[in-house]
């Protein structure tokens, strides 16, 4: 891997990234591209963000976490709590007089007179800032601790981070939790002063999320190309040799696993202005798993895959779900049977992998005498990746 | 209006003999034994004038356990039989003579209706031999004063205790235990002179008891409370501390108060055992259920070390084709997937046979779901052998189409799957319930142990399986087609599966999610258990059952409950990174 960008990467990201940041923005102010399409888009780069998490675990470290839905889930509802605050005095109940301290609208509607405690300091955006990166790493942190320290991986690690992602979807149902229970947060009015459904407003989202997006990204780059990315996929292709070389593999398995809840979170949080509403449905395996397609369509291991499969598979689903609804679960779950089996490095490795079917056949036909050795996958010992 | 004065009052001996003229000539009613019928008690009784008279032929049915009794009385308290004045010219009566009549419900254009004799449920005819019709406010209704109805009651509640099921009577001496009414203590005693049932014998000790609570007699009352405090008796709670709170504390009262609170600390006692015991049944049935759910998993993954997501689904495949063997069984059923109509026929099967249809399903959605698992593991698993984490991707992409393929053929709505009738049911043991579901969901979960306990250790299949699980190229070298077994390991597994499904279907819904429902819970009873050991998935399913349900009834709220499971079963894995039973092995990565 190349400690820097090649002139060809960084071309296409310098090219991407304006056209993100500078050209849509300035298309959608002078009505050209429509607030719809920013919104979506905007929509997109969030899911992105997301991928990249996943892609930076799994892609890179071998760890399949269920769990990113989570954490994206978190950001989102910590930043949510900003948006329910600053939304109460305007919602429906304080217009109708029933709602004099300005609580949230499911609050009044569940009966409460006073804001819980732990609402309190997310008047401040700056607070719930913090909390969308502090909630999903301290999660990330106590579990990752708990999960590595006990040497837990491959699909062991996978199903405890299902069943993490379940308890906590289960949790955040109950309203006794006072985060919305199962309908959520929505019906947000503004954020940091300004009006959150206004196309101003949204633009500035729309460029915050590219933002964000290219800074994982570039974080990403250099993260891979040090020598701890060196280690990361030393992690994911032999986690005993890296043991045995004498590296702490469950501390670098920790660090990672951190860094892509936060990345997650941050994400999370600002899908969540963007989209207007958050609930426990988010927060399932489903949804991480989902995620994951992007990244194995995309190509894991590669940073640009998972964005391309993210904002792919994206546009592709809202288009379907309209189009053929009832196709679109068979589309998706032939997808990922099709990426497993036939492209195992997704869109991105599309080339390499017609190039080694090419050298391969040019190999055979100079050398006919040997026989190419087919891997035989089913008469070895399974062992967990 | 009337067309037949009021009755004339008669002397009694008079129209006893009116009676037994009108028994002789009626060609219907065998004139010996007439009178002794109960209906005909109740048809002498409604004519009687007097009441005295009335009462005693009332009380004299008590005992008598011919169903008739109930209905003719009840009909009576409330003015559903009536006194007809023969007119003149009716065949086989005398002009003036009263007799006990209904009216049919057959109402005609005049407002006229047939009348029935009380006595011989026949119409009553005239001369003509046609039946006779009046209109409905020509007759009267036969009147009750409030001695006959206690005597009626009495009679009833004596009927009712009579009840040839135990089921019944235990229900209705409970409900007159509770009633704490003194009147029914005479119907109670005279039962329990006479009961043998056992249990409701007790049940009969029990409600006297409660209604000796509000004896006059303070001796009475303090006995009670003592007898009711060493019985147990969680009904009586209620009464008993009613009766504290009504007795005033007075020196002469202090032996009653002492035994109401003694009784009520026994009670007390024994409602926190029978609540102990029934919290571990239900956490036996719970995890029997998730035994049941994840044996086919402790196979493909736990022998296997196939992550398969699809496993909920073949769960359903299970479920739906007992939905269909139902429906074989019945009327037969018409799907209409992709717009396309399927009928399938229906064997119009009635009774015992229609009840039996989960006999058939049994062993075709263990068939069913094997086959689709034997296409999963040829199409696509046995690829990924090597490769777990993307064998978790491709099956989650074969869960999603085939929840898709479930909501497109059988709608996205649940189905619904009868359950026979002797699951509803439960039995009482000391106040623990026992519901034959539960107990129907532990031997559904014994027998699958066995069975599978069976295969994997006492046939040559198991054998195979063993050997190549354990050292997979050894046991090709001796010639076992690995491959082969590979496909049947799979296929037992994912017939498990659709066993559990057949099994869910009777005693939940069963919908295109089912299988999502299940599937976290299952994956983690195989990770607790220790992958590779049905020994430790039976531990682990039944553990998690006790303590999910203990919580639940300590917290009162099952989701709680849940997700402190799934915590505690990320500290456990601290302690026990393998499970509970670890397979020794020297590999690294093992």
């Amino acid at each position: 891997m190349n400690r820097t960008l090649t002139k060809v990467e960084a071309t296409v990201v310098t090219l991407l990234a304006v056209l993100v940041l500078v050209v849509m923005p300035l298309l959608n102010s002078a009505g050209v591209v429509s607030n719809f399409t920013i919104n979506l888009w905007g929509k997109y780069l969030c899911y992105a963000v997301l991928a990249l998490s996943v892609d930076l675990l799994w892609g890179y470290t071998g760890l399949l976490s269920l769990g990113q839905a989570l954490f994206f889930s978190l950001g989102g509802y910590m930043f949510g709590m900003y948006l329910m605050l600053l939304s109460g005095p305007l919602g429906a109940y304080a217009k109708s007089g029933q709602n004099p301290a300005g609580l949230p609208d499911f609050m009044v509607f569940l009966g409460h007179t006073f804001l819980p405690w732990f609402w309190r300091p997310f008047y401040s955006p700056g607070f719930s800032a913090l909390m969308v990166v502090a909630l999903p790493g301290l999660v990330a942190l106590l579990f990752g601790f708990l999960a590595f320290r006990a040497r837990i991986k491959g699909v062991y690690f996978s199903i405890l981070t299902q069943a993490l992602t379940y308890g906590a979807a289960l949790m955040f149902f109950r309203n006794d939790l006072v985060m919305g229970g199962n309908n959520g947060f929505t019906d947000f009015h503004r954020i940091m002063g300004f009006d959150i459904r206004s196309a101003a407003t949204q633009r500035g989202l729309f460029i915050a999320t590219g933002v964000l997006l290219l800074g994982v990204y570039l974080l990403g780059r250099w993260l891979t190309a040090t020598k701890f990315g060196l280690v990361q996929r030393a992690v994911r292709d032999s986690e005993t040799r890296v043991l045995f070389s004498g590296y702490a593999a469950a501390n670098y398995k920790l660090f990672v696993f951190t860094l892509c809840a936060i990345i997650a979170g941050l994400g999370g949080a600002l899908y969540v202005p963007q989209v207007g509403i958050i609930n426990p449905s988010e927060m399932t395996a489903e949804k991480s798993l989902e995620a994951v397609v992007w990244v194995a369509v995309g190509g894991r291991g590669t940073l640009l895959g998972p964005i391309v499969g993210a904002i792919g598979i994206n546009a592709l689903k809202s288009w379907a779900t309209r189009a053929m609804p009832d196709l679109w679960p068979l589309i998706l779950g032939g997808l990922f049977i099709v990426i497993v089996l036939l492209l195992p490095k997704g869109l991105v490795g599309i080339p390499g992998q017609i190039r080694a079917l090419w050298v391969s056949r040019r190999k055979r036909d100079e050398d006919p005498g040997q026989e190419s050795i087919e891997p035989a996958d089913a008469d070895q010992p399974a062992t967990p990746a | 209006m009337r067309t037949f004065p009021h009755p004339a009052k008669l002397p009694f001996p008079l129209l006893l003999s009116v009676w037994a003229v009108l028994c002789a000539t009626t060609w219907l009613a065998p004139a010996a034994h007439a009178s002794d019928t109960p209906r005909a008690v109740i048809a002498k009784a409604v004519v009687t004038e007097e009441s005295e008279e009335q009462v005693r032929l009332v009380r004299s049915l008590a005992g008598d356990t011919d169903p008739q009794i109930r209905d003719l009385l009840t009909a009576w308290k409330e003015g559903g039989i009536s006194i007809l004045e023969a007119p003149d010219g009716l065949p086989g009566l005398t002009e003036g003579q009263k007799i006990a009549v209904t009216l049919a419900q057959d109402k005609d254009a005049d407002d006229k209706q047939g009348v029935l004799r009380l006595d011989s449920s026949e119409p009553i005819k005239d001369a003509e031999g046609k039946p006779l019709r009046l209109p409905a406010a020509d007759i009267e209704a036969a009147e009750t004063d409030a001695a006959l109805r206690q005597a009626m009651k009495g009679v009833l509640d004596a009927f009712a205790l009579a009840a040839s099921a135990p089921a019944t009577r235990l229900k209705v001496v409970a409900e007159y235990g509770l009633s704490q009414d003194l009147a029914r203590l005479e119907a109670l005693q005279a039962r329990q002179a006479v009961e043998t049932h056992p249990r409701v014998q007790r049940a009969l000790r029990e409600a006297i008891s409660q209604i000796h609570l509000k004896h006059d007699d303070a001796e009475k009352r303090t006995a009670a409370a003592r007898d009711l405090g060493q019985m147990g008796s969680i009904s009586s709670r209620d009464a008993l501390k009613t009766l504290l709170e009504e007795t005033p504390d007075t020196p002469e009262n202090s032996a009653l108060r002492a035994e109401a609170t003694k009784a009520l600390v026994a009670i007390g006692t024994h409602m926190r055992w029978a609540n102990a015991y029934g919290t571990a049944f239900r956490g036996l049935s719970t995890g029997s259920i998730l035994l049941v759910v994840a044996i086919g998993l402790a196979i493909t993954f736990g022998l296997m070390g196939v992550i398969n997501m699809a496993h909920g689904e073949l769960i359903a495949v299970g479920a739906y084709t007992a939905y269909l063997v139902q429906h074989v069984f019945g009327d037969g059923l018409t799907l209409s997937p992709f717009g396309k109509t399927l009928s399938l026929p229906g064997l119009h099967t009635t009774g015992w046979i229609r009840d039996c249809y989960f006999i058939a399903a049994i062993p075709l959605s263990f068939l069913a779901a094997a086959l689709v698992g034997i296409a999963l593991e040829r199409g696509i698993i046995r690829f990924l052998y090597r490769r777990p984490l993307e064998s978790l991707l491709a099956t989650w992409g074969v869960s999603l189409v085939l929840q898709q393929l479930f909501r497109l053929v059988f709608g996205a709505n649940n189905v619904q799957v009868d359950s026979p009738s002797w699951l509803s049911g439960n039995w009482t043991v000391f106040d623990v319930l026992f519901g034959w579901n539960r107990i129907f969901v532990i031997c559904f979960a014994v027998l699958i142990i066995a069975g599978a306990w069976a295969v994997l250790n006492k046939t040559s299949l198991g054998l195979l399986i063993r050997a190549v699980m354990q050292n997979r190229s050894m046991a090709a070298c001796m010639g076992v087609r690995t491959e082969r077994v590979n496909m049947l390991t799979f296929a037992l597994g994912s017939g498990l599966a659709g066993l559990a499904g057949a099994f869910l279907s009777q005693i939940g819904n069963v919908g295109p999610g089912l299988g999502q429902d299940y599937i976290v819970d299952a994956f983690m009873t195989v990770v607790v258990g220790g992958v590779g050991n049905l020994l430790g998935t039976v531990l682990s399913a039944l553990g998690i059952g006790l303590i999910d349900q203990s919580l639940q009834q300590i917290l009162l709220s099952p989701v709680l409950g849940k997700i402190l499971v799934l915590g505690g079963i990320i500290l456990f894995l601290q302690w026990r990174p393998a499970g509970l039973f670890v397979t020794k092995s020297r590999s690294l990565e093992g």
